[in-house]
């Protein structure tokens, strides 16, 4: 069975430098292959910068790999063209993380509902294209829709402008989204109402989720019943069921990742113990350390992790990429 | 008097919303800041001088040696020239060569330089390149200079120079900053989320240029505008006050031309002829540009309030 979107070990490089320093480059993404059928969720969590917004914008066109393919129903997106690609682009969605600034300010909320619709055809005239960038509104739970349809970004709240992007989104019905850090920008209790209206749209349209954060307990509520992939400086190191890999993480990166969740209770988080780490210092993208990227923190690490980097490998119903299995 | 919103008929009311929007409010704005509402008005007055003026003032161009130099009184209000001709019928008759001249050539300089600004700012790459090279020639050559080259081949040419001529003549010297700046603004923009957003639902590249890029260049597109018809302005007088293109009298620059090789000093009797058209023509560019400082607020939503 092809899968809907799959990534054939992607790499991608950045050049930093080149001006008055030596150039650098830094591995954002370093060799990874992922693959995601119809109606599936998969959490990306891991550290801010350990490649995972970028991994999502690869799967998206948004960046080209350095190496490696991307591949969208079997094709690789590099060589699709025309209307094949115009069929891939709408249904390879994105919501942004920051919700002020992925609305154009100087258009009014209806200005930039109304294109998608109409250059896919998806409404036959401006007027229909109106009359559903209301229909969206009122899905995503913003009502009533006249008001805000005329309003310039400026005038509204966060959490009305991540609900707005969310419809933008939905509206040329996609059937992939890589919803990148949608929550992180918005107030803490307004973060379920979102999240949950994801999750209905989810099931409603039987969309493929890539969800992307840094924060497990997002991750936990949003793919649960289904999987997480955690991801250290460019390289994913485990992918399993959520449940599985919280309450039982195999690679030692995710069972400090675990262990670093704070705990609402004042009195116990002052009794637990610190993660059991090597250093504390988390390595340069631009020189990483050799074999795998964790063994200078990895409290477990042997001779054979400082020389060669572990493939992912299939254990206990998961695939974790460590030495020690 | 105005039913409510819910019961007028959609067309009609989006008409007055859309007025309400574009007119009523921008002005409401603008008298909020005197400068750009005295701009305003000193603009209006002017256009108004130039369409309706010739009509109520008659130009009476015969010689009345008797009569040259007089000081200001009812009947010349700005007192006469060397010619013994009413200074003020020849202010108010300027106004219709010298404006539209000044707004048209300020209207091409600002197409072309936006024109070229998108194109090179959006496309980059190797084009990108060579119309950079191209804007930095024409930014180290002397504007004015060039003009008058430009100004007296043209009039030994014998191509029949008009209105049209003359606003492609001015330019030419003055739309390279214009698009150095506007490029850098597309450059910054296209890095803007809301245009990755654009390119992520798959929008043409025409409808990101002109629907997403160009909203958020209007503004500036605005002023420039204003401040390139002032330019326009200096150097349409400029050269009419050299001599260097064929005028009709009553021009405002063709008056300083004539009151240089008439007029000795600027005290004495005399001054009223040099004074009145360079006057009328700092009063313009003073309004322009107070005008253009309060331009902002009409096109950033942000300023507005609701």
């Amino acid at each position: 069975m092809v899968s809907l979107i799959a990534t054939d070990r992607v790499t991608k490089i950045f050049e930093v430098g080149g001006m008055f320093t030596a150039k650098k480059y830094i591995k954002a993404v370093d060799n990874v292959s992922l693959e995601l059928g119809e109606n599936e969720i998969l959490c990306l969590v891991g550290e801010s910068g350990c490649g995972k917004s970028t991994l999502g914008r690869l799967m998206l066109d948004l960046i080209r790999p350095s190496s490696g393919r991307v591949l969208y129903e079997g094709k690789n997106i590099c060589s699709l063209k025309g209307k094949e690609y115009k069929e891939f682009r709408r249904n390879a969605q994105l919501i942004p993380q920051d919700p002020y600034s992925t609305l154009n300010p100087m258009k009014k909320v209806v200005s930039s509902l109304m294109p998608p619709l109409l250059h896919y055809k998806i409404a036959r005239n401006r007027r229909e294209a109106r009359k559903m960038a209301a229909e969206l509104l009122t899905m995503v739970g913003l009502s009533p829709p006249e008001d805000i349809l005329e309003r310039f970004p400026c005038r509204l709240s966060g959490g009305q402008l991540q609900r707005i992007a969310i419809a933008r989104a939905i509206s040329v019905q996609p059937k992939f989204i890589v919803a990148d850090e949608a929550v992180s920008m918005i107030d803490a209790s307004l973060r379920v109402g979102i999240l949950n209206l994801m999750l209905d749209i989810q099931r409603k349209f039987k969309t493929t989720f890539l969800f992307i954060t840094h924060d497990l307990a997002i991750a936990r509520y949003f793919a649960r019943d289904r999987k997480i992939a955690v991801m250290y400086l460019g390289n994913i190191v485990e992918i399993g069921r959520t449940e599985e890999v919280i309450q039982n993480p195999l690679h030692p990166y995710t069972k400090v990742l675990v262990e670093a969740v704070p705990i609402p209770d004042p009195k116990l988080a002052r009794e637990r113990p610190l993660p059991k780490l090597k250093s504390l210092e988390i390595p340069s993208l631009i020189n990483p350390p050799p074999g795998c990227k964790f063994h200078t923190r990895c409290p477990l690490a042997e001779k054979i992790c400082k020389e060669k980097d572990p493939e992912l490998r299939l254990v206990k119903g998961r695939l974790v990429a460590c030495h020690l299995y | 008097m105005l039913k409510p919103t819910a019961q007028r008929p959609m067309a009609l009311s989006k008409l007055i919303d859309a007025l309400h929007y574009h007119i009523y409010e921008p002005l409401v704005l603008l008298s909020s800041d005197k400068r750009a509402l005295a701009g305003l008005i000193i603009l209006v007055v002017y256009i108004l001088m130039a369409i309706i003026g010739p009509m109520l003032i008659p130009l009476d161009l015969t010689p009345h040696p008797e009569k040259r130099y007089l000081p200001p009184s009812w009947e010349h209000p700005l007192g006469t020239d060397f010619a013994g001709r009413d200074i003020f019928a020849q202010i108010v008759h300027g106004g219709k060569d010298v404006l539209p001249v000044a707004f048209l050539a300020g209207f091409v300089t600002v197409l072309i330089g936006t024109a070229v600004g998108i194109i090179s700012g959006y496309i980059g790459g190797k084009l990108d390149t060579v119309i950079t090279t191209f804007i930095d020639v024409f930014l180290t050559i002397p504007g004015f200079p060039l003009l008058l080259i430009v100004a007296v081949w043209l009039a030994r040419s014998g191509i029949v120079i008009n209105i049209f001529i003359i606003a492609l003549l001015l330019s030419i010297t003055s739309w390279a900053g214009l698009a150095r700046s506007i490029r850098a603004q597309v450059l910054s923009l296209k890095e803007e989320a809301f245009i990755e957003a654009a390119k992520c639902l798959g929008l043409s590249k025409r409808h990101i240029v002109f629907s997403e890029i160009m909203p958020n260049l209007m503004s500036y597109i605005a002023i420039n505008f204003m401040l390139s018809s002032v330019g326009a302005v200096y150097s349409y007088t400029g050269l009419l006050a050299l001599g260097l293109i064929p005028y009709t009298p009553g021009n405002w620059g063709a008056m300083i031309h004539m009151a240089q090789a008439y007029v000795g000093t600027v005290t004495g009797a005399g001054c009223w002829y040099i004074l009145a058209p360079s006057l009328t023509i700092v009063i313009l560019q003073i309004g322009l540009v107070f005008l253009a400082n309060g331009i902002d607020k009409i096109f950033n939503p942000r300023l507005r309030e609701r």
